[in-house]
């Protein structure tokens, strides 16, 4: 019987006509794509993308040059040089980030005693040169300024699960 | 006006009646086919992309015009601007001259095939033959590449698909048989007609339908017996060392067999140009309308098979052709021949 049974269904072509039914069906359901330059998909607060220096909202710069995420940095990706400033509070004079070599990790922003160095939301920076990838500090402050409504929001929306 | 006459003789009425007419009536319905048929495989690769991403939840070309429409006419500007690489060591003669064979021969089949009542460039008597010996003939373009690509991916895929296609020619040979055996006749137009006093033939033949269908595949080296050019064994099989409009020529070649092949089944099994019920909503259609629909109906078959199945094993795809085809194929030929004699329904020429 079980002989009779698998021969039917060999010479019907059960199987077959079942599989085609089911990619037939699959073809009218909805699209999981998205139309990505004009459609974008969504982000955790999280995301580790693009860096950026923040300031308090004085305009000061938060980073005090402790150099902790120089420290840390598994790539060491980050070069820190630092000097007294005029008023004598302790400040970066350099702070270069070489982004061909981030792994975009997050420990920089984990080790940050000041919330100065960040990964923001953004991931569409790419270049046509390497060069344009070795971000230096005004590059990072200015990514700072630009998007720095974005990365408050990220931070306390975060804020409970640290 | 004689001085004028003799500057144009092409122009004047009588030459124009004895001469250029007769050519030009040979000349245009078949640059019609083969324009409509280049304009069909590119319109068909569209369609191809289309259906497979549909049933895998994708969207597919949709950014060159609008739903992506212009898609094929920019892919096919690609392939004519690009470098023609020949490999060093290729046999350059006849490297170009696989391409140009296959290309030819996926056209010239096109002749008998009849579009409407009447609307054929060549009525044969021998049409099936033909198409059969055209067909065989198409074998020889895949091996040339393969052999004079002088790459061993090239080499198997050729030899592969040589294998392949003779092996499955066998058993559509067969179930051709017992068409022409129902019909009566050789000729294509010939086996339509015959339908149209009868039934059409997949309803007594449909085990035969399934079988021509399958072989077709697999004589078109489609997917699941796409084994010529599978990917992960041969990178691409025969067209591997090919480039630009070489390889262009391959794939116009072989998207036009798939449509060749579908004709053939809708003429075969599916009636042709005719209507499906004989009442007037359906007869107003004009047949070659009729035939149309059902080629894209069979393409349509062609491509949700290539999205469904998984490719099958050399050895699996041999012993279906050799252990179960062929006897399936061979027995149904004593079978019809049996049942025409028996009732006396064997056609009358």
């Amino acid at each position: 019987m079980a002989f009779l049974d698998r021969t039917a269904r060999v010479i019907l072509l059960i199987e077959l006509v079942k599989g085609m039914t089911l990619t037939f069906r699959y073809m009218f359901k909805k699209k999981v794509t998205i139309n990505y330059p004009f459609e974008k998909g969504p982000l955790s607060p999280r995301f580790r993308g693009e860096h950026a220096l923040r300031r308090y909202t004085n305009g000061e710069e938060r980073c005090i040059a402790c150099k902790l995420c120089e420290a840390i940095c598994p790539s060491q990706a980050i070069t820190i040089e630092a000097n007294p400033r005029a008023d004598g509070s302790r400040r970066t004079t350099k702070y270069d980030i070489d982004m061909t070599k981030c792994i975009y990790c997050g420990y920089c922003q984990e080790a940050c005693p000041v919330d100065a160095i960040v990964e923001g939301q953004n991931f569409e920076f790419s270049a046509e040169t390497r060069e344009e990838l070795m971000y230096d500090k005004e590059k990072l402050l200015e990514n700072g300024d630009r998007w720095e409504a974005a990365l408050a929001t990220c931070i306390s929306l975060d804020a409970p699960y640290r | 006006m004689t001085e004028a006459n003799s500057l144009w003789p092409l122009l004047s009425t009588d030459s124009w009646a004895n001469s250029l007419w007769p050519l030009l009536s040979i000349v245009l319905p078949i640059a019609l086919i083969v324009g409509l048929l280049m304009l069909g495989v590119a319109y068909l690769t569209f369609f191809e992309r289309k259906i497979i991403a549909a049933i895998q939840l994708r969207k597919g070309p949709n950014v060159v015009g609008p739903f992506g429409l212009f898609q094929p006419l920019a892919d096919g500007l690609k392939l004519l601007l690009k470098e023609t690489v020949i490999p060093a060591w290729a046999n350059r003669g006849v490297f170009i001259l696989a391409p140009l064979l296959t290309f030819t021969l996926a056209i010239m089949a096109w002749a008998v095939i009849p579009f409407d009542e009447g609307w054929v460039i060549a009525n044969i008597n021998v049409g099936i033959l033909y198409l059969f010996a055209i067909s065989s003939a198409g074998v020889y373009g895949i091996i040339m590449a393969g052999w004079a690509s002088n790459s061993k991916y090239a080499f198997l895929g050729g030899l592969r698909s040589a294998a392949q296609m003779v092996s499955y020619e066998v058993s559509i040979g067969f179930v051709l048989v017992t068409v022409l055996m129902s019909a009566g006749t050789l000729n294509l137009s010939g086996i339509v007609n015959a339908q149209e006093k009868g039934i059409w033939y997949i309803v007594p033949h449909f085990p035969m339908f399934v079988v021509f269908f399958i072989s077709a595949l697999a004589e078109t080296n489609r997917a699941p017996f796409d084994l010529p050019e599978a990917e992960s064994e041969l990178v691409a099989g025969y067209n591997v060392e090919y480039s630009a409009m070489t390889f262009g020529m391959f794939f116009l070649g072989e998207y036009a067999n798939m449509i060749l092949m579908s004709a053939l089944g809708a003429i075969l099994f599916l009636g042709g140009w005719l209507p499906p019920v004989n009442v007037v909503p359906f007869t107003i259609v004009p047949g070659a309308l009729w035939f149309f629909v059902k080629i894209v109906v069979l393409l349509f078959v062609f491509l949700w098979v290539r999205a469904t199945f998984p490719r099958y094993r050399y050895d699996q795809l041999m012993r279906l052709g050799w252990k179960i085809f062929l006897p399936i194929s061979l027995s149904w030929v004593v079978l019809t021949a049996g049942v025409l004699v028996a009732f006396d329904f064997l056609p009358r020429g």
